[in-house]
């Protein structure tokens, strides 16, 4: 089982290869779409590098969920509702959902996909594999 | 002019990498206007060799199915140009693939010398998400066959590499004139 340093180490390479951004430009807390630049297909090639790296099968939606924006039982009015929340604490336990849960606006949801939740992703995931 | 930008199979080990050679060619229109009296051949052809030697890596490897379209190159590095007369060999490896897309990295050499480094990303597009078609199995067994896949290829077990079984009598469409 790698180190946390060792998951952020090999996760920001892999950044810095899918992204084609500097090095120190992948921080713990830089946003995927908004410090990185990351595209929809991006997301796609991230996760096929990162069962490349670390040797894991990442089900489709599980890292980035794709339908908690588009049901309107967790989306409404531009926010998310009380069982769209608690479908996001499901959903994503391993994103920091601390400021988002205080104020959760649609256009605020972006900020969720942060380097340091890939890691927190990966060290979840790995924590599960039998070495 | 036709849209291949590879002219043949050098190797091609299924499932795991190939080979293929382009040769460049003052015959070729466009390299008169890229440029007027000092002919190149642009990058992005390049690339798109890339995209078909690896596109067909996959789409054989697939048993000639999928929907797998280029969708992403996160990287391509040159390091010189390729000129008319020289012989482009295009080194591509399988380095991932799953049911939502494939990764393919490549190199391209003349003579000892590298020329660029391509990577190609393709994203595997579902049923009922298509607007149009995209190659089918006649295509990319056209595309095989013409390029000498078959005449150079292995399989993963090292035999020859053959038409996936059922695929014989699949009518040839080749590909159409260059532009979508």
């Amino acid at each position: 089982m790698p180190s946390k340093e060792e998951i952020f180490s090999k996760v920001r390479d892999i950044l810095v290869e899918a992204l084609s951004v500097e090095e120190d430009e992948v921080t713990p807390e830089a946003t995927l779409t908004g410090d990185l630049g990351a595209e929809s297909i991006d997301f796609l090639d991230i996760v096929f590098r990162l069962e490349k790296a670390f040797n894991i099968k990442i089900p489709r939606g599980e890292l980035f969920p794709e339908n908690l924006l588009t049901d309107a039982n967790f989306v409404q009015n531009g926010r998310f509702t009380d069982t769209g929340l608690a479908e996001l604490k499901k959903q994503m336990p391993f994103a920091d959902l601390e400021a988002f849960t205080a104020n959760p606006v649609i256009k605020e949801f972006s900020k969720l996909f942060t380097v340091q939740m890939i890691c927190n992703y990966v060290d979840a995931k790995l924590a599960t594999v039998p070495s | 002019m036709r849209w291949y930008w590879i002219d043949r199979f050098l190797e091609f080990e299924s499932g795991r990498s190939s080979k293929a050679v382009k040769n460049v060619t003052l015959a070729e229109e466009h390299l008169h206007d890229h440029f007027p009296g000092y002919p190149v051949m642009p990058g992005a052809l390049i690339i798109e060799g890339f995209a078909q030697a690896g596109g067909l890596l996959v789409g054989e490897h697939l048993k000639l199915g999928g929907n797998m379209i280029l969708a992403k190159v996160p990287k391509a590095v040159f390091h010189g140009e390729a000129r008319p007369g020289d012989s482009l060999v295009y080194s591509s490896k399988l380095e991932y693939i799953n049911a939502e897309g494939a990764l393919v990295s490549g190199l391209c050499h003349v003579g000892e010398k590298l020329l660029a480094e391509v990577d190609i990303f393709f994203a595997n597009v579902q049923e009922g998400q298509r607007t149009r078609d995209l190659f089918g199995p006649g295509e990319l067994l056209s595309m095989l066959k013409l390029l000498g896949a078959y005449d150079v290829g292995h399989a993963a077990d090292g035999t020859p590499l053959k038409v996936p079984p059922g695929m014989e009598t699949q009518a040839a469409r080749p590909l159409g004139m260059a532009g979508p």
